[in-house]
């Protein structure tokens, strides 16, 4: 029955019938499911016939609702009632729109398409994580876990900066420490004072502080918390459900770690901290860590942040471990447990190599888990009506214009499969969403230009193509890569880093050096490469990144003053070393 | 000719000479001979030198009437951008070093300033790179002298020593880049003697303690910020508006969050004499525009922020028929920077018109050496110079003010877009964020070109630049709202304007 309903959710008109048959149809699009083509045709006439206590074909359905057989639809033809069956629908649901999750991108679609005078409802579950972490209501969440990330990379900034104050004149103490307690205290209150910004409210939006499950092609079924259960039927659903971290499914797991989400939530010090993972978060909270004077190893089980740059991700490693991070590469951990060491508590973790024959031991005081997001997406429904989904992360593969396989399912943010699911993206392509729904538009939401930082206490910053994609899509003769490091000038006096804060423009040739990525890596990366990212969308070319006049002493002043290709000084560095 | 000859007559037999030889060959000392080895001095001499030519800079630098001199590299390095943005940060670590307590971090009291300790690193700075750039000259075959540069005739250079001692050099191209110094006021006693200018507060030994800056222009608002950064008592007397020339609005912005963040600000103010007290301090006196009330006070430091003069008048320019600007006293310039006189060029501050920026020196600077020593044509284009102001509260802006957009375009022929904001950083901190503010001046047809935009907030600079390329890239207000933004950051606000100013709304933070 499922595989019915996901054929009637693909179509407005669905018609089961033979390939011998002839049809003809007046224009209205429509599918047909020849059921003498299909293996499992027997079966579902079966079905239908059972349902539509009727013996032959054509079984006609019309918005998932049976209409019946040839002689139903001749009659409706000779009553002139085929049109208005035709052109059901809309008036008939509910809502035109019901939005299944919180977070910022099903906010966005839900006030843009009540501008557009649209009925909409918005569904918004708060589950609480393992560890138990709740954030507040809906969407905030995915809100706070950005605010703590940027927080807490700027505790350990601070903390760098308090460092360099003496080389600037500022005399005290050279005794200073960190407070654990103190910093997470007032953070705390901080994040807890911070709401999802109004603007994505909307009065003429419904909200249900509930969760909904897909029962029908159109029907959502949403269970109140005192378990009372009602139905809605939609004329298109958006699934926003957002996402949470990844639990590996060892022994212990669930039990002993905590997640970059939980992190500010330890009451204590994490103490000795091994990070598994090299996912931003994990970098994240390594380097955080790690600034706060704690002993951090990361476990990698294959690369550094995947997906991003891969040279870029090297060079972020690089000045992590100069600063003291350890890493462990191709481990994957087996079993988390914890053992009593002279009265306190610690996490004895085993781990074996990627190619089996190397095992690793050892003790620390906190586990924290950070391989990557799985998305909500599985107690909603989803196989009812036939969307489909990767069954282990949940996440659902949308089109260019973020649709699922079933027509009128959408999916924004983290639940959709291969994106990063950044929080303003995702409100970006909620917006886009709703005017191509509802007021006809057609602009699709540039997911390849969309920024992206990774708060590093040494941030990266990038925006477009990383070198491996390029290469890919261009071909390697075609691209040409700009880069250069730099010094940032506040970094002189404490004589700090030298060679560490780098720039890279990734340009296509034949486009007349058209920039399809710039890359930064430096204090404020993401500062800097927010107008970048503006210019990129006007189809920026290295020539007027040249004609731009820098701003003088800034380090964003070094993109417009590229010209070491890196091809030149790939070749010097083979000359030097004959 | 005759100009010289009743000049110098022991020169006269060698410079006849010269000309003479070099009237048979065609051929000079150098290709190029650059006056002024500051950042677009430097800059063309090294992008001609990369060519193969034969080229030499010209050094000098007078002593302040304090006794204040430096090395090789201009105001930027020594006077300007380079010791200004470090103390500046300075400043800011002083914020950051309280914050740092909200953060957990425990660090006893107390925590005090010593400006000795930061002036001699930023010195130590400022002298490694004075050292860079000789290197630099000599890496690239330019030939340094540290003289004192003026004009004989249009392809002859003097060259006088500290010592007195001259030397002559002939070149086929001159480039004057000499750039500005402070102006101190005339008409007001004691003004050169008591006082200094930010040619001086870089090198000074010692604290300069209770502080008065007079004028409020980008160079007297920095300065009087980094002082209160880092716990100087100080005040700016300004006579009319601060920043001039740059948006009224933007300006106020700045020194509205400098007053909360502990500068005084004597409006309508202006200075009458400085006075030396037996104590040593210095006794101001001032008259208030508004009441016609003469006020005094005492100061450690008067500093005169009163704008800048080009370094024109002993160049000799005006005998070699090198056309000036009575008025500025600026040479003036092409488009292609050539002056009045063929082969002699001028570039950076010295320009008329031309804005008075570090990178804009070096880019028409190599622009013209390509354009003189190799086969390009490219133009230095001089507009929407992106700029920042490094106060306490930095400002950003590239492209019009509100008040210059509305006289090119009419008040209903632009639409302004703005917000005030909040940076995430400044929660915890608890910090005022009142003066955190983002405008976009479009106009009000079409797509909306972006005419101008304007930025308060942390990392002013690095938030502009982006923008600044955008911006030449004819970026409208379409094209900002397409761009996802990155959170959380400031700059991300600049993505998700949403209010303008036609409309009344409130544009003040909602939410967090």
């Amino acid at each position: 029955m499922a595989t019915v309903e996901g054929l009637l959710s693909q179509s407005k008109v669905v018609i089961f019938t033979m390939a011998t048959c002839s049809r003809s149809t007046q224009g209205v699009p429509y599918l047909a499911v020849d059921l003498d083509q299909r293996g499992d045709g027997q079966e579902i006439q079966r079905g239908l016939q059972r349902l539509a206590q009727q013996r032959d074909v054509p079984f006609v359905f019309v918005d998932g609702r049976l209409i019946g057989g040839l002689e139903k639809i001749q009659q409706a033809h000779r009553d002139r009632t085929l049109d208005k069956l035709l052109s059901m629908g809309q008036e008939t649901y509910d809502y035109d729109l019901v939005v299944i999750g919180g977070e910022p991108g099903g906010l966005a679609v839900a006030k843009e398409a009540a501008a557009y005078g649209k009925r909409v409802l918005v569904l918004d579950p708060v589950a609480p994580a393992p560890a138990g972490t709740t954030w507040g209501l809906g969407g905030s969440r995915g809100h706070v876990t950005c605010a703590s990330r940027k927080l807490m990379q700027q505790a350990a900034l601070l903390g760098q900066a308090v460092r360099d104050s003496g080389k600037f004149g500022w005399e005290r103490e050279e005794r200073v420490s960190h407070n654990w307690s103190d910093m997470t205290e007032t953070l705390k209150r901080r994040l807890g004072s911070l709401r999802e910004s109004r603007d994505l409210r909307d009065d003429r939006v419904s909200y249900l502080n509930t969760s909904g499950e897909l029962v029908g092609p159109h029907t959502v079924k949403v269970t109140d918390t005192k378990g009372k259960e009602t139905c809605h039927s939609a004329a298109a659903f958006v699934i926003a459900t957002g996402g949470r971290p990844r639990y590996p499914g060892i022994p212990g797991d669930r039990e002993y770690c905590v997640t970059g989400e939980d992190l500010l939530q330890l009451p204590r010090c994490p103490g000795r901290t091994l990070v598994v993972g090299g996912s931003g978060a994990g970098l994240e909270c390594a380097g955080f860590l790690c600034d706060l004077g704690l002993e951090v190893t990361v476990m990698v089980r294959s690369v550094l942040l995947p997906g991003l740059d891969r040279k870029m991700a090297q060079k972020i490693e690089n000045h992590m471990f100069v600063h003291g991070v350890s890493f462990l590469h191709r481990f994957a951990p087996t079993k988390v447990e914890q053992v009593q060491e002279g009265g306190s508590a610690r996490l004895r973790v085993t781990a074996v190599s990627a190619d089996g024959t190397e095992t690793y031991e050892g003790e620390f005081d906190t586990v924290l888990l950070a391989i990557g997001r799985d998305a909500c997406t599985h107690n909603i429904g989803l196989d009812c009506v036939g969307v489909r989904y990767n069954l282990k992360s949940g996440k659902i593969p949308v089109d260019e214009e973020d649709r699922t396989n079933v027509r009128h399912v959408f999916a924004l943010g983290e639940a959709q499969e291969g994106r990063w699911g950044l929080r303003p993206a995702a409100v970006q392509a909620g917006r886009l969403l709703a005017r191509r729904l509802y007021a006809g538009h057609s602009t699709k939401c540039d997911y390849t230009n969309v920024p992206v930082t990774v708060f590093t206490p040494m941030e990266y910053a990038a925006c477009g193509l990383s070198e491996e994609s390029a290469n890919h899509k261009y071909g390697e003769d075609n691209i040409e890569v700009y880069h250069s490091y730099y010094w940032p000038l506040e970094w002189t006096l404490p004589a700090r880093d030298k060679n560490s804060c780098y720039a890279k423009v990734i340009c296509h040739i034949p486009d007349s050096e058209r920039v399809v990525g710039v890359h930064v890596m430096g204090p404020n990366a993401g500062e800097v490469i927010q107008g970048f990212a503006v210019a990129v969308r006007c189809g920026l070319t290295k020539d007027q990144l040249d004609a731009t006049i820098g701003i003088h002493p800034v380090c964003a002043e070094v993109l417009t003053t590229l010209t070491v290709t890196q091809r030149s000084s790939d070749a010097l560095a083979v000359r030097g070393n004959c | 000719m005759a100009a010289f000859c009743k000049g110098r007559y022991r020169c006269k037999r060698q410079l006849f000479q010269q000309i003479l030889t070099r009237g048979l060959t065609g051929k000079y000392d150098y290709d190029l001979v650059v006056i002024g080895g500051g950042s677009g001095g430097l800059a063309c001499s090294k992008e001609a030198a990369q060519f193969g030519k034969k080229v030499a800079v010209l050094d000098y630098v007078d002593p302040t009437p304090k006794g204040t001199k430096w090395g090789l590299g201009g105001t930027c390095v020594n006077v300007g951008c380079i010791p200004k943005k470090l103390m500046h940060q300075s400043a800011l670590l002083g914020a950051a070093v309280k914050d740092a307590r909200k953060y957990g971090w425990n660090i006893p009291d107390p925590i005090t300033h010593d400006w000795p300790t930061m002036a001699e690193a930023v010195q130590n700075h400022v002298r490694s790179l004075n050292w860079g750039h000789r290197v630099q000259l000599q890496d690239k075959k330019v030939k340094y002298f540290n003289l004192k540069g003026s004009l004989v005739d249009e392809h002859t250079i003097r060259g006088v020593s500290k010592a007195g001692k001259e030397t002559l050099l002939t070149a086929a191209n001159i480039v004057i880049a000499t750039g500005g110094r402070p102006k101190y006021p005339v008409n007001i006693p004691g003004a050169v003697e008591h006082c200094i200018t930010s040619d001086d507060i870089f090198w000074l030994r010692e604290s300069p303690g209770k502080t008065l800056v007079v004028g409020a222009s980008y160079v007297g608002l920095e300065c009087a910020g980094f002082l209160t950064g880092i716990g100087l008592d100080t005040t700016i007397m300004v006579r009319s508006i601060a920043l001039r020339g740059f948006d009224q609005q933007m300006a106020n912005l700045v020194t509205d969050y400098m007053e909360s963040y502990g500068t005084k600000f004597a409006w309508k103010c202006v200075p009458k004499k400085v006075e030396k007290l037996s104590s040593g301090a210095l006794q101001v006196t001032w008259e208030d525009i508004g009441s016609r009330r003469e006020e005094q006070d005492t100061f450690d430091t008067v500093l005169w922020a009163v704008g800048r003069a080009p370094e024109t008048k002993m160049l000799n320019l005006e005998k070699v028929g090198v056309a000036l600007n009575k008025e500025s006293g600026k040479v003036i310039v092409a488009a292609d920077e050539a002056t009045s006189v063929p082969h002699i060029y001028a570039i950076g501050d010295i320009g008329e018109g031309r804005p008075e920026l570090t990178p804009t020196a070096i880019k028409a600077g190599k622009l013209l050496a390509r354009r003189l020593f190799s086969a390009s044509r490219e133009l230095m284009n001089y507009d929407s110079v992106p700029t920042t102001v490094f106060t306490p509260l930095e400002y950003g802006c590239v492209g019009l003010s509100e008040e210059e957009a509305e006289k090119r375009h009419g008040k209903d022929g632009i639409e302004v877009y703005h917000a005030f904001y909040k940076p995430l950083e400044f929660t915890v901190a608890e910090r005022d964020a009142s003066q955190c503010y983002i405008k976009v001046v479009c106009l009000r047809e079409g797509d909306q070109r972006i005419l101008g935009l304007h930025f308060t907030g942390p990392n002013a600079g690095e938030v502009t630049q982006g923008f600044a390329l955008g911006f030449r890239c004819g970026a409208t207000y379409l094209h900002l709202l397409d761009t996802v933004g990155i959170h959380p950051t400031c700059a991300e606000e600049v993505t998700k304007l949403h209010i303008n100013k036609r409309s009344g709304l409130d544009a003040t933070v909602t939410g967090c």
